[in-house]
């Protein structure tokens, strides 16, 4: 499987750098869509020049990415496309090797759940067979690479790209089961950007699951695991942010970096819903509509980590999806990540209810951006709601793909105990209804 | 063409000029300036000059070289942030000198009043749109289509709106006002109202599309003349190219109309004294203006000068229309995934269809595509060779490559066939036309939010044609059907329409010229200007069509 996964790397390489000479490379890099305030690379080069200067380079509000990623570019500038088409390289080598790992514990689960003969007879069909599970992994590296949102956002060199890495290395860590190496890269992806903290949880259970440590509060092995995996993320968590203040000597990029994540002060239209609606709010209630909105995005944990404990690995991509479609500013190479994992759950398709529409409204959507834009703010004839309705509509549709795979993967896990054609007590046959 | 196809003729003729050493015709540069500076305003130039990519029939030369002439007159005690624009293009034969006279008149009229809160900005441009563009690029600091200018030297502020002004003699019976700007954009409606206003407080017969106003709204015959200036209107924003100079203000989100005075056959006539004094009152009225003109519709549509048809009327006529296309995918969808739950077995799992269809789906995609990138980058890139090998202007050269493209684009299935292996072939031809029908919906809808018409028009057309094809259909009948609906055709029918409706009807090869002549100007605008509809139909609508006429001959 190396062959065809290189053959993939390659055209994905030329794709991009064919890209990157090409005209189209300033107008990528200048669309909301693709870079927000966050990840810019005009950010980024404006960083660098303040550094240059001997200034703090988040002075004056511009540059909002970590010091680890300024001084990262301080030494490679020069070869910014490099880094950023090697980066993509890396998630999609790093989403490889870990479903192909996680295929090979699904199957293995399989084969003994069928030894213990725990499934019920009319189930045979949901069975999934190695023969079509071998092509996934290297579906998976190709829907990432060859996604038009991943290629947008390489061109347009956002630091998107390296966080995806990072959580792409976090992803492959655990899986493996090593648990110093996924609290490191969590640690460092959540030293970006605040939200993924919120795969702490779906990588813990997968911990305990890997380790035969029962999930249960009243154990002490269960304690004593959480406070080791937890002492390994804040103590690399720590380290990291002392690194950052030792290089740049001061703190005040904790107030730059999370505190503009956090507070949403920049109000440039994107992709996500927080600019629209903190553009009309009153100061007043400002606050409060921060704080509900950021704690949206880390409440879905909670629930989430209750019903999927069994399934970690689906929890990461549910929490990945959630993280790319409520963050403060998202742009579509986060959207890509997500995205990335759908072919491994193609054997849910019999149980997708809304595929069509959902796939209809997000091409739709994503043809209408740069119309809607261009309209509004260069022939003046629409204004800033047309922008957000598309918007509206485009999380709409990520929200419903979510909960289709959601409610795919429940029913199949239901099928999959109670028998795949369900009777009632009387033997008449039933349906399955989600309330 | 006429006695400068032959290029020896050509080379001959424009040596012998260059030996005389006359310009072909020239603006009167200086003393233009003279003037305006003489009637106390504050004069520049600019020159500039373009590299057509082939020389059209007015030009007739590859580069053309011009200098726009402008004046400002200062507010007398406001700050210099707004201004206004009127300006007159200066035609080569001398037809629009009335026009540039009563601009002159007007200026020396408004210097000596006290209420313009607002600078004034008095321009005569060379080359019509050429010139015009030169002048906004240089005004805005902006480059778009690589003009070669020299930097403005005097600006006055943010332009707020624009009046563009074209006179053929110095009595006119009625004044037109052109609306249509470059993509079909339009200025606010605000503007419109306000002009007829104006004419209808002064006295002016004001027409639109060149057809007087009817007071019988209920009969037929006025509901039909209403009927054919809106169709006029569409045809005329449907071509994406703009009908006056103040087609291009529009671009930068400055309201912009053009008058053009016609003197026809009527008793009542008015002389250029109303006339100013009726710019007059329009500039007053644009000088009181706190904001730009943004309250009334930018999406209308104007069967006369008292009546429109805001977008909430006619949008949903498309949205049926994208409907139609968006149920049949539904339809194909559902077709797709019922055999293969059919045709289940024990242990084999059900695959998503699409993912062994989309392979193959992708070679008819590509070599589609392809043909469209042909269809837009070969005909100017190979007029050289072209003009070599065939007694044929460059014009000539042009367009015919680009007809031949086209139809060599209809021989395609029969020769990609041999490279496909037409595997799946009920399911493969099911797959390309959901593709093509989802395509061909974004395609519509995003053309119709920024250019209504054209996608209206492409829409009417090429939605039967995609719902219906199959490959089970009577091959020769279908095929003749979706040459006649594709997109080179419908050009051919507008043009004759336009014609119809511009009450100047046209013969079969007069037809065929204007046909050829609007593809060369098509091409030209694109270039020139930015329009879109040239790539627009090359790069996008052609292949989407060769899409259908792959799935007719789907084997």
């Amino acid at each position: 499987m190396a062959a065809p996964l290189t053959l993939v790397l390659v055209l994905a390489v030329t794709i991009r750098a064919v890209l990157f000479r090409s005209s189209l490379a300033e107008l990528i890099s200048e669309r909301v869509e693709v870079v927000s305030p966050l990840n810019a690379w005009k950010r980024v080069v404006e960083g660098l020049a303040l550094l240059d200067l001997g200034v703090s380079p988040y002075s004056g509000d511009v540059f909002h990415e970590t010091p680890l990623i300024i001084y990262l570019f301080h030494f490679v500038v020069d070869y910014a496309e490099i880094v950023f088409m090697i980066a993509d390289g890396i998630t999609a080598v790093c989403l490889y090797l870990a479903v192909q790992n996680y295929n090979k514990n699904v199957f293995r689960k399989q084969k003994y759940a069928l030894e213990a003969d725990r499934y019920p007879h009319d189930c045979l069909e949901l069975m999934r067979s190695p023969r079509e599970m071998h092509y996934i992994p290297l579906k998976v590296a190709m829907f990432y690479l060859l996604n038009p949102f991943t290629i947008l956002s390489c061109v347009a060199k956002s630091t998107c790209g390296l966080n995806n890495a990072v959580i792409a290395l976090f992803i492959l860590s655990t899986l493996k089961g090593s648990a110093l190496l996924s609290a490191i890269f969590l640690a460092l992806a959540t030293y970006q950007s605040i939200y993924p903290l919120t795969l702490f949880a779906p990588a813990l259970l997968f911990l305990l699951q890997r380790l035969y440590i029962p999930v249960n509060l009243c154990r002490s092995s269960f304690w004593f695991f959480t406070l080791q995996y937890a002492f390994m993320f804040v103590g690399s968590l720590v380290v990291i942010v002392c690194l950052s203040f030792f290089l740049l000597g001061s703190w005040d990029f904790i107030p730059s970096v999370y505190g503009f994540i956090l507070s949403v002060p920049d109000l440039t239209p994107n992709i996500g819903l927080f600019w629209y609606f903190f553009a009309e709010m009153f100061e007043h209630f400002r606050f409060f509509f921060i704080c509900v909105f950021q704690i949206n995005i880390f409440f879905y944990t909670i629930p989430l980590s209750i019903k999927l404990k069994e399934h970690p690995v689906f929890l990461i991509f549910m929490q990945i999806a959630i993280i790319s479609i409520f963050k403060s500013y998202p742009t579509v190479g986060d959207i890509a990540l997500y995205m990335a994992f759908l072919p491994a759950w193609s054997h849910l398709y019999r149980f997708l209810r809304n595929i069509f529409l959902v796939s209809c409204v997000l091409l739709a959507c994503s043809a209408l951006f740069p119309v809607l834009w261009h309209l509004w703010i260069y022939a003046g004839s629409a204004n800033s709601n047309f922008y957000y309705a598309i918007t509206l509509l485009f999380n709409v549709g990520q929200i419903l793909l979510v909960s289709d795979y959601f409610y795919a993967y429940l029913r199949r896990e239901h099928h999959l105990s109670q028998g795949l054609y369900l009777r009632r007590k009387d033997g008449s046959e039933a349906t399955l209804v989600l309330k | 063409m006429g006695l400068l196809s032959d290029p020896n003729r050509r080379k001959a003729l424009t040596s012998l000029l260059t030996r005389l050493n006359t310009p072909i015709w020239g603006m009167p540069v200086e003393w233009l300036v003279k003037t305006m500076q003489a009637r106390g305003l504050e004069v520049f130039t600019q020159s500039f000059t373009r590299t057509l990519p082939f020389p059209d029939e007015n030009k007739e030369r590859y580069m053309v070289r011009g200098t726009n002439i402008y004046g400002i007159l200062r507010a007398p005690r406001a700050p210099r942030t707004e201004a206004l624009v009127l300006s007159a293009p200066c035609s080569p034969d001398n037809s629009n000198n009335q026009a540039v006279g009563l601009l002159l008149g007007l200026a020396q009229y408004f210097r000596s009043q006290i209420y313009w809160a607002k600078d004034i900005i008095f321009l005569v441009n060379e080359h019509d749109l050429i010139g015009m563009q030169a002048w906004l690029e240089g005004y805005h600091h902006t480059n778009i289509t690589g003009m070669d200018y020299t930097p403005l030297q005097g600006r006055a502020g943010s332009i707020q709106a624009a009046l563009s002004l074209e006179l053929s003699s110095d009595v006119i019976t009625s004044l037109d006002l052109v609306l249509e700007g470059l993509n079909g954009q339009l200025p606010n409606l605000d503007l419109a109202n306000l002009f007829h206003a104006f004419c209808q407080k002064i006295g002016v017969l004001c027409t639109i599309q060149g057809k007087l106003q009817r007071g019988d709204w209920d009969t037929a015959e006025g509901y039909t003349h209403a009927v054919q200036t809106m169709m006029l209107m569409v045809l005329k924003q449907a071509s994406g190219r703009p009908w006056g100079d103040h087609g291009l203000f529009l671009r930068y989100h400055i309201e912009a109309a053009s008058v053009r005075g016609i003197n026809s056959f009527r008793q009542y006539k008015t002389d250029a004294t109303t006339i100013g004094r009726l710019l007059e009152g329009m500039f007053r009225k644009l000088n009181n203006l706190l904001e730009r003109l943004h309250q009334s519709y930018f999406f209308y549509l104007m069967p006369s000068l008292t009546h429109f048809v805001s977008i909430g009327y006619y949008m949903p006529a498309f949205g049926l229309l994208a409907t139609i296309l968006l149920l049949r995918a539904l339809d194909l969808w559902v077709q797709l995934g019922t055999p293969a739950q059919v045709t289940e077995d024990g242990a084999g799992e059900v695959e998503p269809p699409s993912s062994p269809g989309v392979l193959s789906v992708l070679t008819p995609v590509v070599i589609s595509h392809l043909t469209g990138v042909a269809l837009y980058t070969l005909p100017v890139l190979s007029q050289e060779t072209a003009v070599e090998h065939f007694p044929v202007s460059e014009t000539e050269a042009v367009v015919l490559t680009a007809i031949a493209i086209y139809t060599a684009g209809l021989a395609l299935p029969h020769n990609t066939h041999r490279f496909i292996s037409g595997e799946g072939t009920e399911q493969g031809w099911r797959v390309l036309k959901l593709v093509a029908l989802l395509y061909l919906a974004v395609l519509l809808g995003c053309t119709a939010l920024i250019n209504f018409s054209l996608g209206f028009i492409l829409a009417i057309t090429l939605v039967p044609a995609a719902a219906c094809v199959t490959p089970h259909m009577p091959k020769a009948l279908t095929a003749l059907a979706m040459v006649l609906l594709s997109p080179g055709c419908t050009l051919l029918y507008c043009v004759f329409i336009f014609q119809e409706l511009q009450e100047a009807p046209v013969t079969l090869p007069e037809g065929w010229m204007l046909f050829l002549s609007v593809i060369s100007q098509g091409i030209l605008d694109h270039s020139l200007y930015g329009s879109l509809v040239y790539p627009l139909l090359a790069l996008l609508i052609y292949p989407c069509w060769l899409l259908l006429w792959n799935i007719l001959f789907w084997k």
